[in-house]
């Protein structure tokens, strides 16, 4: 049953990669097909792409094995986005920049800071593929008995065939669906969940460490508190450097509908991020004993209801989670192989070709060799690597006049140096035991910090390397759109 | 075990840097075998550091970037360089000369003369004691002066002192040749600007005017469409709209086309919402659709129809308007895009490859499928950024 909604949804990814949706239509309904991708369809593809395999499967799993604190995960994923909508959405999308590394160059008006934002860029984006893969993997082998590799093969053939042929780019109204299967494929089976919690006498969370598992801190995790005001800063800080998100928000006509995107994702995310957390508690009151825990989400129907409707519900998350693994996957692929080809590659068609089987190969090669973390943990790594470097970058860049493009570069150096070091050691020797350890596997209450702070020292040291055109970038990022004040005109490429 | 892994990641880290960083700093040492060669490679490479930023032309910022590799160049003890009004960079030692040196220079920029200066100072261990002051010209007129100063202005730094004069020379102009070519594309942009047809204009109010008893309601609605649709394509402001605005002007195009063709013309139109925000050139596609339309309808009998397809392709937008009229002969086409025969059907597809070669480069000129009797599709690509370019 499982695998027969495993099929139908990858069967369903080809066929919508292979032939698009073509639908044409004549000028009469012209009018109707001018109308620009309003927030709501917007904000649903976002958090289509957004709702990894971390956020379906991981979040239960965490918040099964450590207790409330993981609470903080799906906080922090949607906290992200308040920051993002403050200092950060508007000012972006009136840039005019498309990826992270056209903003760059946009901002400091320097082609060495573009390829540094394009290396991080990569970096990010294979850091967060690999763990989907991995739980892909899990999760086949869960429902078929497979070996590991073949679920995340299976996911990175599918993504690379369907971007090669140019399918599932980036259409809106498919990503927006993504949305609402996967909470459809959450909800669902929670609501029969909840009934059958309720006829068994709504027993409450038992076990000898119960009263722990209920109260902050109290996990049994050493430098509980450190690592979770790490996380916060990781998270808050880190969803406006995903390059996957950030490009859906050119398709926002201006900084306005930019804004009022940001906000219904903050709904849509918080609604989503309601039920993993339902899950956990609900493993923890069913399923303690759990190996595996980043699979509770799949275990609970049959565990907790049964035959053939646990088969069904178990079908349905299932699918749910191929959703999720498919359009997190293609979205990053297709934001990290583009990042490739035009700053890496020659750019045109071929470099395409080369620069998608690059994106795809190297994060599966990571997913079979590298030790299984927690897909939540190695998801909340590559927001590490994201908040050490690109929100600096993005939130000085934006309300610092006074930032150099040496500042900028240095920051960008250490803060992204510092952050991949940290997670290499974590994810290829790790865990490492001690302090050591918990600074290595939550480098984000450091790396931020310093990051920011060599920024704006670099900056202060070099005056004379402000990018000349700052007054009108800021401008143009600021003023809103019907304002009518000069924001430049183009000129011709000096060399 | 775990500590052996991490430390041997570290080593990696740090020492994948430190390599490359040694291969590059022995590279640069290896240049040259012989004390001739070598002096040779340093003199080039010397001038070639100095070369880029006297490329902006004479500006402080230019200059003082370029004088320490010119004082190298000359070997003086020191160097200035004024422009017409001011000095622009003083750098070497004996600072306290820094605010004579415009005066030094005031002769030369008179007569545009070389000369030799002796310079009285007070302070013993000050090594300036002569100067050459020599010319900069451009065009054959005297734009600064370049002052070297030294214990002495033996006949060596004077020679030296006029060679260096002339390679700056050269350099800006070089630099003047850059901004002319700039104002040259900026201008040709300006010009480039596709017009609308007076035809189209003629035709329109003719059959605007054979509604007007018939059908006075909708002679009112396409005469508004005329009015919004010129409004647009006569604005003055911005060189780039967005491709919403753009497609549509091109619909109240066709509505007007259509009233006049009626059903002889069948337009199919598929665009991702996606795109609509992308910054294009004003009136880039409007000419492509006006060429269509024209090829599709007019050289035959029958329906002509034509498709303008806009679909999202990554960092790029991709766009094609396709008719299914008479076609061209390749190698014509070929000719009136390179402008070697010009053509009235060709100049508006002519225009927009310049247009979209200039702004994005020359990877985003028009690529155009075509053949005799096999009807014409004209492909566009537009990056979703590109410096410089945005819609306000």
């Amino acid at each position: 049953m499982s695998l027969a909604a495993v099929l139908v949804v990858m069967v369903a990814a080809v066929l919508i990669g292979a032939f698009g949706i073509r639908v044409s239509r004549t000028t009469s309904d012209f009018y109707v097909a001018s109308r620009t991708v309003s927030p709501l369809w917007n904000a649903s593809a976002i958090g289509g792409e957004y709702l990894s395999a971390a956020s379906f499967l991981g979040v239960a799993g965490l918040i099964l094995s450590y207790g409330v604190d993981m609470l903080w995960l799906p906080v922090g994923w949607t906290g992200g986005y308040l920051v993002l909508l403050v200092l950060v959405s508007a000012p972006l999308r009136r840039s005019g920049a498309y990826t992270l590394p056209d903003f760059a160059e946009a901002r400091l008006e320097s082609m060495t800071v573009r390829r540094t934002a394009s290396v991080l860029v990569v970096l990010i984006g294979w850091l967060y593929l690999m763990p989907q893969f991995q739980s892909a993997g899990l999760v086949l082998r869960s429902i078929t008995g497979a070996p590991v590799w073949a679920g995340g093969l299976l996911v990175a053939v599918v993504v690379a065939v369907n971007v090669l042929s140019g399918g599932m780019r980036s259409i809106t109204f498919v990503q927006a669906f993504q949305y609402w299967l996967k909470l459809t494929a959450l909800a669902v089976p929670l609501v029969f969940l909840l009934m059958a919690w309720r006829d068994d006498g709504a027993p409450p969370v038992t076990g000898d460490d119960a009263g722990a598992w209920l109260v902050p801190l109290g996990g049994g995790k050493e430098y509980a508190l450190y690592s979770t005001y790490s996380l916060i800063l990781a998270t808050f800080l880190g969803t406006m450097g995903l390059p996957h998100v950030l490009v859906r928000f050119y398709t926002n006509p201006d900084g306005r509908a930019a804004r009022r995107t940001t906000l219904v994702v903050l709904s849509l995310l918080g609604a989503f991020y309601l039920l993993p957390a339902l899950y956990g508690w609900l493993g923890r009151v069913y399923a303690p004993d759990l190996v595996r825990t980043d699979e509770v989400v799949l275990a609970l129907p049959q565990r907790m209801i049964g035959g053939t409707l646990g088969d069904l519900l178990t079908a349905l998350a299932t699918a749910g989670a191929f959703a999720a693994f498919l359009s997190t996957s293609s979205g990053l692929t297709v934001s990290v192989a583009g990042v490739i080809a035009q700053d890496l590659l020659k750019g045109g068609v071929r470099s395409f070709r080369v620069a998608t089987l690059m994106a795809v190969v190297v994060p599966l090669g990571l997913a079979l060799w590298a030790r299984a973390l927690p897909v939540a943990d190695v998801v909340g790594l590559a927001f590490a690597v994201a908040a050490s470097s690109f929100c600096p970058l993005l939130v000085l860049g934006i309300w610092w006049r006074r930032l150099t493009t040496t500042g900028a570069l240095a920051g960008l150096f250490v803060g992204g140096g510092l952050a991949c070091g940290a997670v290499l050691a974590t994810v290829i020797g790790g865990p490492y035991e001690g302090p050591a350890g918990a600074l290595l596997a939550q480098p984000a209450a450091w790396t931020v910090p310093i990051a920011f702070t060599v920024m704006v020292a670099v900056s202060f040291l070099t005056p004379d390397r402000v990018p000349p055109g700052v007054a009108r970038t800021m401008v143009r990022l600021h003023a809103p759109e019907d304002l009518d004040v000069d924001r430049g005109d183009w000129r011709p490429r000096s060399s | 075990m775990e500590y052996v892994v991490g430390a041997a990641v570290v080593a990696v880290l740090v020492s994948v840097p430190a390599i490359v960083l040694w291969r590059v700093m022995r590279g640069r040492r290896e240049l040259g075998t012989s004390p001739a060669e070598r002096a040779t490679f340093e003199t080039l490479h010397t001038a070639s550091l100095a070369g880029p930023p006297l490329r902006a032309g004479l500006t402080a910022d230019g200059a003082e970037r370029a004088s320490r590799h010119l004082r190298e160049l000359l070997g003086s003890s020191a160097l200035a360089i004024t422009d017409r009004e001011r000095l622009l960079v003083y750098d070497g030692a004996g600072d306290h000369h820094a605010g004579q040196a415009f005066g030094h220079a005031a002769a030369t920029l008179e007569d545009g003369r070389t000369q030799v200066l002796t310079i009285d100072c007070d302070l013993l261990e000050c090594p300036i004691r002569q100067g050459v002051v020599v010319p900069l010209t451009t065009d054959e007129r005297v734009v600064g002066a370049l002052a070297a100063y030294g214990p002495n202005a033996s006949a060596g730094l004077v020679r030296a002192a006029q060679e260096v004069a002339g390679w700056v020379d050269s350099q800006l102009e070089l630099a003047e040749l850059d901004r002319s070519r700039t104002r040259l594309m900026e201008a040709e942009v300006r010009a480039l600007r596709a017009q609308i047809s007076p035809h189209f204009i003629y035709n329109s109010l003719t059959t605007i005017a054979s509604f007007v008893r018939t059908d006075p309601e909708r002679a009112r609605e396409l005469l508004l469409e005329f009015a919004d649709f010129t409004r647009y394509s006569f604005r003055r402001h911005g060189e780039y709209t967005t491709l919403a605005e753009e497609l549509r002007s091109i619909d109240r195009y066709l509505t007007l086309e259509r009233a006049r063709f009626g059903d002889q013309l069948q337009v199919t139109l598929r665009i991702a919402p996606e795109v609509l925000p992308v910054a294009v050139p004003f009136l880039c596609l409007q000419p492509l659709v006006e060429n269509a339309v024209r090829h599709g309808l007019e050289s035959r009998n029958g329906v002509g129809r034509i498709a303008i397809v806009a679909e999202d392709a990554g960092a790029e937008c991709r766009i094609s308007v396709e008719d299914d009229g008479l076609g061209m002969d390749p190698d014509r086409l070929r000719r009136i895009l390179a402008g070697e025969i010009s053509s009235s059907s060709g100049v508006g597809l002519a225009n927009v490859d310049e247009r979209l070669r200039q702004v994005y480069g020359d990877e985003y000129g028009l690529v155009v499928e075509t053949g005799q009797g096999a009807g014409t599709k004209v492909n566009v690509r537009l990056p979703k950024y590109h410096p410089g370019v945005s819609t306000r």
